[in-house]
């Protein structure tokens, strides 16, 4: 009993609220909690949980990459033989692969939905500042793990998929020649490819991973937590009610936890990763698509020239995403979704208006937009780049202007109209890439044979 | 961050006391370390030589081997040779510009046509069809003594084809 208490100082089960709150103080992973915690944050539609969730998928892809490690072989030789081996003759092989597999994929949804959600309960003024450069920091983390380690199976999606990923490199102006070679460990992608995609994907990033998620939750603890949804007529100077963490909001992580665990376990279950016919560097498959977050970039590519699509239209995007926390607002609305019923009829607005022009571009631009033609003489940096990148900027503005008119609102609140816009574009582009792209990168119905 | 100057006591203030000199030397060395760990891992990433840039020159075959107008795969050398009409050669990259794509010669329609997204190139790597931005990369073609050599581990890039790219017996 005293060794016991020297390893366990706290109550395994407690009944007290005095005893929970030593739970809280003298356990190794909840000390990282609050003791108390404001009871209007507790709601699950206030947060949808959502940075819990991820936190929950990152654990899952630990824990099943460590086992994946044990077999995966990272040669050309043997990656795809061992994979192999992993579903055949390991028990419960393909089952743990399915799990990451459906892990990795869920974890770029589920961090794209919480940069929603941050972004439009307005959580990212004030002490939270740097801690939306963080969180885009941590969504960057998440796109390369999955790239790096989309390409270890070495079939012939996986080889194709970073052939063409790492072949838009080349359009970077001066230096892109070289990167592609860095990218690629080499001129083509071989052995050198393989062997650094693996280092990266299983030592330096779940590392830098893990140690960016510990500042993020850090951050949010020194901003006192979640956003506190206010209403209208609140006082914002009042303290709010809070109550204990153990249990109220340790019973709702633990159960949104268990549940994303059951979803994970079915998916994997009902669907399989898959694994293609071995990789062939000499016959490309048609049509040969990058991996799925990556398509609404590919779709870029047909429709701006090489260098806006792939470094000018992106880099502009990640720049304003970085810049948010840091524009001037009237006064910092934070708390509730949307900050207001203005705000949210901004948004609204403003995904409608993708929702109906970004199809709209897609589809004139394959069937009777002619940049070239109509503005002959020009070189193509302009008249298939520059031109029609202006078009397109200046629908957003217009959008955004036009919103701002119909609803008025502030700075942020016309902002939220902004960002709807282009979220909700990326998504339909995203979906053009995988459902509605035949061979050739052709126009399709997804049902076509 | 210190300043690496800092480290260099003349350059330092004079009132330094010794000891916030030696912390700054402690700070400016961690950094150094810094330093090289970062310059070793960039020396480790960079691009080695593949299997192809090995191999150096590769020998083709006798020039009477290769007829007018024919197109020959190199799988190892991961290049056609094609000999034009008029018998000149061309060692064509098949990586497509577009993406990094292998081109297949389609011979009953005699062009280089990307299955990715349906660039299609003429026989001498010139561009017919977009979104390829420009003609495929060529490897230097010798002619020594009726043989052809094909030196692929050098690439040139091009925008389009030029009578002075093909190399003649």
């Amino acid at each position: 009993m005293r060794i016991w208490k020297s390893v366990f100082p706290a109550p395994i089960a407690p009944r007290t609220e005095r005893e929970r709150k030593r739970v809280v103080l003298n356990h190794l992973l909840i000390h990282m909690r609050p003791v108390r915690v404001p009871e209007r944050t507790l709601p699950f539609r206030h947060t949808f949980g959502l940075g819990g969730m991820a936190a929950t998928l990152v654990g899952l892809l630990v824990l099943t990459g460590v086992l994946l490690m044990f077999v995966y072989e990272p040669s050309p030789d043997r990656a795809y033989a061992s994979i192999q081996s992993l579903r055949r003759e390991v028990r419960f092989g393909g089952l743990v692969r399915n799990v990451h597999y459906w892990s990795a994929n869920l974890l770029v949804v589920i961090t794209f939905f919480h940069l929603l959600r941050t972004f439009f309960t307005g959580a990212f003024h004030g002490a939270r500042q740097f801690n939306w450069v963080l969180g885009v920091l941590l969504l960057l983390v998440v796109l390369a793990a999955n790239f790096t380690g989309y390409l270890l199976p070495w079939d012939q999606l996986s080889f194709w998929a970073i052939t063409i990923v790492t072949g838009m490199l080349d359009y970077v102006p001066l230096i892109g020649d070289g990167l592609v070679r860095v990218a690629r460990g080499g001129a083509e992608i071989g052995a050198a490819t393989l062997i650094n995609f693996y280092t990266f994907h299983t030592t330096v990033i779940p590392v830098t991973l893990v140690g960016l998620m510990a500042f993020h939750f850090w951050r949010v603890r020194k901003a006192g937590g979640v956003v506190i949804p206010l209403e209208p007529d609140d006082d914002p100077e009042a303290r709010p009610a809070t109550t204990l963490f153990v249990p109220s909001l340790l019973l709702r992580e633990f159960v949104t936890g268990l549940a994303l665990v059951a979803l994970v376990m079915v998916l994997a279950v009902a669907v399989d990763a898959g694994l293609g016919v071995p990789a062939n560097p000499g016959m490309s498959p048609n049509p040969a698509k990058a991996p799925w977050y990556f398509l609404g970039l590919q779709e870029l590519l047909l429709h701006f020239h090489p260098t806006w699509a792939v470094v000018v239209l992106p880099g502009l995007a990640l720049l304003g995403l970085l810049a948010i926390p840091y524009l001037r607002y009237e006064e910092p609305l934070e708390g509730r979704w949307f900050v207001s019923e203005t705000g949210r009829s901004l948004a609204v607005a403003g995904a409608l208006a993708a929702l109906a022009l970004t199809p709209l571009w897609v589809l004139l631009d394959e069937y009777v937009t002619r940049w070239s033609e109509w503005l002959g003489g020009l070189p193509p940096g302009l008249a298939e780049g520059l031109v029609p990148a202006m078009v397109a900027l200046g629908l957003t503005w217009a959008v955004i202007r036009l919103a701002g008119r119909q609803y008025g609102g502030n700075r942020q609140e016309i902002l939220q109209a902004g960002f709807a816009f282009l979220a909700t574009a990326l998504v339909i582009l995203t979906a053009v890439g995988v459902w509605f792209r035949g061979e050739g990168m052709a126009l399709t119905w997804p049902w076509a044979p | 961050m210190v300043d690496r100057r800092d480290v260099r006591p003349e350059s330092g203030d004079l009132d330094t006391s010794r000891r916030s000199f030696l912390s700054r030397l402690w700070l400016g060395l961690g950094g150094l370390a810094l330093a090289e760990y970062l310059w070793l891992t960039v020396e480790f990433l960079r691009p080695r030589k593949g299997p192809r840039e090995e191999a150096g020159v590769l020998v083709a075959g006798p020039v009477d081997r290769f007829d007018p107008g024919s197109v020959t795969a190199f799988p190892a050398g991961r290049f056609y040779l094609t000999r034009l009409t008029d018998g000149g050669f061309l060692a064509v990259s098949r990586e497509c510009t577009h993406l990094g794509c292998t081109v297949p010669w389609m011979a009953d329609e005699s062009q280089f046509v990307c299955p990715c997204h349906s660039s299609a190139y003429d026989i001498r790597g010139d561009v017919i069809n977009p979104p390829a931005p420009r003609a495929l990369d060529l490897h230097p073609v010798r002619i020594e003594n009726g043989i052809v050599k094909v030196d692929t581990a050098r690439t040139v890039k091009r925008s389009h084809f030029e009578a002075s790219q093909v190399a003649r017996a």
